[in-house]
């Protein structure tokens, strides 16, 4: 398929360069509660990016419609709609997700992302660019909860998805799961190093310093 | 059209209210009966998971069906209430949520596992971010614990949240509620410490407030069926 260097820079921006975790700094709060455990952080991504792909596109159809003073709060409802939505159908088709998720299907809601592409993009452009910007948010923000869910879980409970992965040979050495990892500071610490990382490599987006 | 409009605003606020709450009534309405079945199988599931039974949702039902005998309503005195035995999910017993409005008792279901009955009790409290619960399968002895099983709604994972977890709920395995003749419950302890007097077993390391709600709860819980305990104990 090919698409247009506009579609690519909206659908693959918010990957890299316009990333909203590590550049925008939005959606900091989910990225930091739900990434213990790889397994929550990756259907919380998958959830995050449907959610926010079909916001857009329904806000993207009614932005011709949306009375300007009331927009927030017709925003709102369809994000909360759909996410009241994928929650029930979860409940009826994969319970025992739901019951993992528990409170993080609803924190979607409150998703900084969520409301600031609707706000930014949806309202602005056409159905279809703004299904690719939600996918492409969603991604961005889902990578960035999956790495560090996998270091959080891997350093912190020696596992992956639940399966031991660090040798019990590791812990008989003297090894110890580093229980700081389970705490949120620790999130904050692995997101910082992603973004210094990602800085160093993008020189463009590096702040001027006096 | 003017979007500015006052009255267009009202008129298209009011009708995407009742668009949403139409669609989500539908959407709840259309899945409710598959998720009552999933809420159903899925207590079948911990009741056995507390008699160390680790049931698939597919076969919860049958096995369910294979192992608890009886279930009943009990009164404040620990005996039966007449007419509320059967274990089907339309049954009292099963039905009855412990705490819920004009309950007529406190459930208890009776499984026979290899030939010995097994008498088992839920448990509700509080954690650190909501509810917890639980389900206790205690043997005829009316103070032995047989198994347990324990849930959450939201304890953090990683900590709080591993009180699900097989190495933390195996632990009650064989522990005794009752010491000389007393309700002492259970107590759950910083790992490493202990309690003189009673059973305990090891908390979940920065689950401090998780492990202290299972603690109470099962101070609470069970305590309200200390009569029915203590008769079990005295038909022996």
């Amino acid at each position: 398929m090919a698409l247009s260097s506009k579609t690519k820079a909206v659908l693959l921006g918010p990957l890299n360069k316009n990333n909203p975790v590590i550049v925008q700094v939005l959606g900091i709060c989910s990225a930091l509660a739900v990434t213990s455990k790889l397994e929550p952080s990756l259907v919380m991504a998958i959830s995050v990016t449907i959610v926010v792909a079909f916001a857009n596109v329904i806000i993207s159809l009614l932005r011709k419609t949306i009375p300007n003073r009331i927009r927030i709060i017709v925003q709102l409802v369809v994000a909360a709609a759909l996410v009241t939505i994928v929650s029930e159908v979860l409940k009826a088709f994969a319970y025992d997700v739901n019951k993992q998720l528990s409170v993080f299907v609803g924190l979607i809601v409150t998703n900084c992302i969520l409301m600031g592409r609707l706000e930014a993009f949806a309202l602005g452009n056409g159905p279809w660019p703004s299904f690719l910007d939600g996918i492409g948010n969603g991604l961005g923000y889902g990578w960035i909860l999956i790495v560090v869910g996998f270091f959080r879980e891997l350093l912190g409970s020696g596992t992956l998805m639940g399966h031991q992965v660090i040798p019990q040979a590791f812990y008989d050495a003297g090894y110890e799961n580093n229980g700081l990892m389970m705490l949120a500071p620790m999130a904050i610490l692995l997101v910082a190093c992603i973004i210094w990382i990602h800085r160093a490599n993008n020189k463009e987006l590096q702040e001027e310093t006096n | 059209m003017n979007r500015e409009n006052s009255g267009y605003t009202i008129i298209y606020a009011a009708v995407m209210v009742i668009l949403v709450a139409l669609g989500l009534a539908f959407t709840h309405q259309v899945l409710n009966e598959k998720q009552t079945t999933n809420v159903n199988i899925d207590k079948m599931q911990q009741i056995l998971r507390s008699l160390n039974i680790n049931a698939k949702a597919a076969e919860a039902e049958a096995k369910y069906d294979e192992l608890v005998k009886n279930a009943y309503l009990i009164d404040s005195h620990g005996n039966k209430v007449e007419g509320t035995e059967g274990i089907t999910p339309n049954d009292p017993a099963f039905s009855t949520e412990l705490g819920s409005e004009g309950a007529q008792g406190l459930p208890v279901y009776e499984a026979e596992v290899a030939g010995a009955p097994v008498y088992i009790i839920p448990m509700r409290g509080t954690g650190l971010w909501g509810a917890i619960w639980g389900y206790l399968a205690v043997e005829a002895d009316g103070s032995t614990i047989y198994g347990s099983e324990f849930g959450h709604a939201g304890e953090t994972p990683g900590l709080g949240a591993e009180i699900v977890t097989l190495a933390f709920r195996n632990q009650f395995t064989g522990k005794e509620l009752f010491k000389e003749g007393e309700f002492r419950s259970i107590a759950v302890v910083k790992p490493g410490k202990s309690v003189a007097n009673r059973d305990y077993v090891d908390g979940i390391s920065g689950g401090t407030i998780t492990s202290q709600g299972v603690d109470k709860m099962l101070l609470q819980s069970v305590g309200e069926y200390k009569s029915f305990l203590m008769n079990l104990q005295a038909a022996q």
